[in-house]
């Protein structure tokens, strides 16, 4: 019984740095609909300030001080995220928005990296907060007692914001109707920068009070964003209350799930997300809403066609180039080719769902390393020939796709793209803390390709044939009337299904092939590797894909094969950098602010205006 | 004779609000039919609820004799109602041909075929119906470059494509001009009359109105006070009393609309 107790209040205390966090990325999102991926960045900040702060102020006073101006702080630099950020592409599609604040989670890692390096450290303890209080013969921390004591007050604090002032009506207003707050007579960018500033100071407290039990280290960021999101998709977009009760309940869900189920704590939490949003798909306060009605703001895309024979004698000759290297090449470079058609195929498989089927998915990993695990499985532990594993990978990636696209089609815009991040979380942690099967961190070792592949040529070869053949299928698809029915589906979905289409079975379809061919790619790479490792099914293997899209050109079909090229080539002299993620991070956001139609759409913009590519008739 | 179209007592709130109150009405085959009322009389939210964007509150809608009450807008397409919106939604990134090779392509069923450049894919078809509308020169530009009346005409080649039997038009001129508008309820109407397909459509210009449609409803707060002829609905007091009270209804109502 007293354990029970402990542990119930030990969850209570951490889900105080839980709900500052998750809050402020929710009254962020409620004002502006910006998803901040960068909030668990400044959350580290928090953290970081704080434990310099704390060592030049003195005492009480000087500890809880460090912890305010820690969040001033944070906030501070929040504004500064707004204005130069953000506030350029507030009027464009949601996937620019996520890929801006992408960018500025990997300038904040390096800048911090910079001031505070990168050894670990370790939190001061509260001064007079010190030692432990025994509630049932169970010890239990002063501090934790202060944090259960606080929390509520700050939850009362934010609703008698939000509630009772000007601020929070103004607050309320643009979060239910945003045209409104013009009509109220108030400046709508400074509303925006100050509703930043107020969720960044959360974050920037949440990294700050939580110090005496965790410290702070350059994984921050990452861990609790995702801890975070499943806190505000539980909770409800844009519901503070929402944000608490979630809080509280991972929170105690997690400490409890450590102490019982030691080996499943991570997938404790995401099956509980995934069982809310089965029962109610807005979270638990949140309210329905159609997200993304701003998706496809900007110049549309354009009609496609399949390519005339001048590009289809380039590919042919590139492929027929490629086809040579190994005459010519050495193994290094063969080894570089088939990353690089690795990496094409599985950001072409993006491409599909992403830019025909504007679905933005931010767990796309889990198909890759899924059907790499699929595969790895199968050989570690039956023993399956290599053919037959790398034929179900797909397969299996599919199987998942169906399944986890059953779940996440039903929403769309951001909801879409954060509930399948949560997704391949869930299955990043089954992995990561299945360890009797899956290796857990150690990952699955010794896959290797039969003997007729096992040469790195006849490998080569192997990929050249799938990895192509898997690309020019999918862009087969994008011009066949499966793909012109997804494009449907993206442009108008109320004219689609008015006109006999099932929009969301459709985007179901897309989705499990999207997997599928992501699967595909997972297998290649599992069999050229000779392992697997979790960190493929992770946010960060995601995003990589993300990025490369993006940079290829989102409204482009050839956007991601581009892309990833281009970055698969670049990053071998980009990683000896100390600094390369400060300056990936400004070229993406670079790239967001400037350059927003990535590289094909700029090339093909520039062979317009010198004239080698016929122009288009002029936009509206 | 079965109407092709019979609603009875149909009915939707929203929240406090009674956005249609108990309407029922017959569409006769072959008939064009216009719905008209104020701003706000609730005649889109009618037009949602007969082609099912959303659900009635209560009451029922028949089509042809059998209960389309609560089906998705997909499945009443299928059964030969064709609609076209108040404010377009065609497909912005598709060419004008394509757009209607899309609506075509979903009739034959071929929504999950991936082995044919859709492009090429009934192609002739389109053409057919696109010139019907006078739009055939137009086929290959990008729909998203169109003038505001061709992009009209073209919703119209779309919801042609499956051969309805009742056609749904919500403010089909909506934004232009007024000779524009005669000609294209004009076109409507030769069109409709050549294949036997009902109309039921929306209108705010009355010249549109009394020059098209065999019979004239008009709503008001939710609710039907009239279903008539143009001279009937014309002499009707309560329809003076609504529409004469407020001369300027119309234009407040366009540049709403605009
Ligand atoms: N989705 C909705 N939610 C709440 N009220 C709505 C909704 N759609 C329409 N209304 C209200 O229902 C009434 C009828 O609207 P509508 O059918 O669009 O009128 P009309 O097309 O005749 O101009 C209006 O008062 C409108 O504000
Ligand atoms: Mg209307």
């Amino acid at each position: 019984m007293g354990l029970l107790v402990a542990q119930l209040l030990t969850g209570l205390a951490n889900a105080a740095a839980l709900f500052l966090v998750a809050s402020g990325l929710s009254l962020i999102f409620g004002v502006t609909r910006i998803v901040n991926f960068a909030h668990g960045s400044l959350y580290m900040l928090g953290a970081y300030v704080g434990i310099t702060l704390m060592g030049v102020l003195p005492g009480a006073v000087g500890f809880w001080g460090a912890i305010v101006l820690a969040g001033v702080a944070v906030g501070l630099i929040g504004v500064v995220i707004e204005i130069c950020v953000l506030r350029p592409v507030y009027r464009a599609p949601e996937l620019f928005q996520l890929v801006a604040t992408f960018g500025v989670i990997l300038v904040i890692q390096d800048l911090t990296l910079m001031i505070w390096g990168g050894e670990d450290m370790l939190g001061p303890r509260a001064p007079g907060l010190k030692s432990v209080v025994r509630i049932l013969g169970e010890p239990v921390p002063q501090y934790d007692l202060a944090l259960i004591a606080i929390t509520p007050f700050i939850l009362l604090g934010l609703w008698w914001l939000i509630t009772k002032t000007r601020v929070g009506i103004l607050v309320r207003a643009a979060t239910q109707d945003r045209e409104m707050v013009g009509a109220l007579g108030v400046n709508q960018s400074w509303l925006f920068t100050g509703v930043f500033f107020l969720g960044s100071a959360l974050a920037g407290l949440g990294g700050a009070i939580q110090l005496p039990k965790g410290g702070a280290d350059l994984l921050m960021d990452f861990s609790i964003i995702a801890e975070v999101f499943v806190v505000v998709v539980v909770g409800g977009m844009g519901s503070i209350p929402g944000a608490f009760i979630a809080a509280v309940l991972i929170s105690v869900l997690n400490v409890f799930g450590v102490a019982y189920v030691p080996q499943s704590t991570l997938v404790l939490m995401y099956v509980v997300m995934a069982i809310v949003l089965m029962i109610r798909p807005w979270g638990l306060l949140g309210r329905e809403e159609k997200a993304g009605e701003h998706g496809q703001i900007g110049e549309p895309q354009r009609p496609i066609r399949p390519a005339g024979w001048i590009g289809r004698s380039l590919v042919l000759a590139l492929i027929a180039f490629m086809a040579l290297i190994p005459v010519f090449g050495s193994t290094f470079t063969q080894v570089l080719i088939i990353d690089i058609l690795i990496f094409c195929l599985f950001a072409t498989s993006l491409q599909f769902i992403l830019s025909t089927g504007g679905l933005v998915s931010f767990g796309h990993a889990v198909f890759f390393g899924g059907g790499a695990y699929v595969a790895a499985l199968l050989v570690t532990y039956f023993n399956t020939p290599m053919e037959l594993a790398f034929a179900l990978a797909p397969l299996g990636a599919g199987v998942l796709a169906i399944g986890i696209g059953w779940f996440c089609i039903r929403l769309s815009g951001v909801y879409f793209a954060m509930l399948t991040m949560a997704f391949s979380q869930l299955v990043w942690s089954l992995v990561f803390q299945w360890g009797e099967v899956t290796g857990g961190d150690d990952g699955l070792v010794s896959i290797w390709p039969s003997k007729w592949l096992s040469g790195t040529t006849a490998y080569y070869y192997f990929t050249l044939a799938m990895g192509i053949g898997g690309i020019l299928v999918l862009r087969h698809i994008m011009h066949s009337p499966f793909g012109y029915a997804l494009r449907a589906t993206r442009d108008s979905a109320r004219q689609a299904e008015a006109t006999g289409i099932n929009v969301k079975q459709i985007q179901w379809m897309a989705f499990t092939l999207a997997g599928a061919f992501a699967g595909l790619a997972g297998g290649l790479f599992v069999f050229s590797k000779g392992s697997i490792f979790p960190d493929e099914l992770s946010i960060s293997t995601s995003f990589d894909a993300l990025i490369v899209v993006f940079l290829g050109g989102v409204k482009t079909l050839a956007g991601g094969v581009v892309g990833a090229a281009f970055m698969e080539s670049a990053k071998d002299w980009l990683t000896r950098l100390e600094y390369w993620r400060l300056i990936l991070g400004l070229v993406i956001i670079a790239v967001v602010i400037v350059a927003p139609d990535g590289i094909v759409g700029s090339l093909r913009k520039l062979g317009e205006r010198i004239g080698i590519v016929r122009e288009e008739e002029s936009m509206r | 004779m079965t109407p092709v179209l019979r609603v009875e007592n149909l009915t939707r709130y929203f929240g406090g609000l009674r956005a249609v109150h108990e309407v029922s009405f017959d569409v006769a085959p072959g008939e064009l039919k216009a719905l008209i009322g104020p701003n706000g009389a609730g005649k889109s939210t009618c037009f949602n609820m007969l082609m099912g964007q959303i659900t009635p509150s209560a009451g029922k809608v028949e089509l042809n004799g059998e209960p389309i009450t609560g089906l998705p807008p997909r499945e009443i397409w299928r059964r030969g109602v064709g609609r076209t919106f108040q404010i377009t939604g065609t497909y912005q990134s598709m060419t004008v041909a394509e757009n209607v090779q899309m609506a075509l392509i979903s009739h034959h069923r071929r929504l999950f075929s991936m082995l044919p450049y859709a492009y090429r894919l009934y192609r002739e078809e389109a053409m057919a119906l696109l010139d019907v509308v006078g739009m055939a020169q137009q086929a290959d530009r990008a729909c998203a470059i169109l003038a505001y009346g061709d992009l009209k005409r073209l919703e119209l080649a779309i919801a042609l494509a499956h051969k309805p039997t009742l056609l749904l038009m919500d403010e089909p001129t909506a934004g232009m001009a007024p000779r524009e508008r005669i000609a294209l309820m004009q076109l409507t109407a030769d069109i409709v009359k050549e294949r036997g397909i009902s109309v039921l459509f929306t209108e705010h210009d009355m010249d549109v109105v009394f020059a098209h449609a065999h019979h004239i409803m008009v709503l008001n707060r939710g609710e039907l006070i009239a279903d008539g002829t143009a001279a009937e609905v014309r002499s009707n007091p309560h329809v003076q009393e609504v529409y004469l009270g407020g001369g300027t209804l119309y234009a407040a109502e366009e540049t709403s609309h605009a």
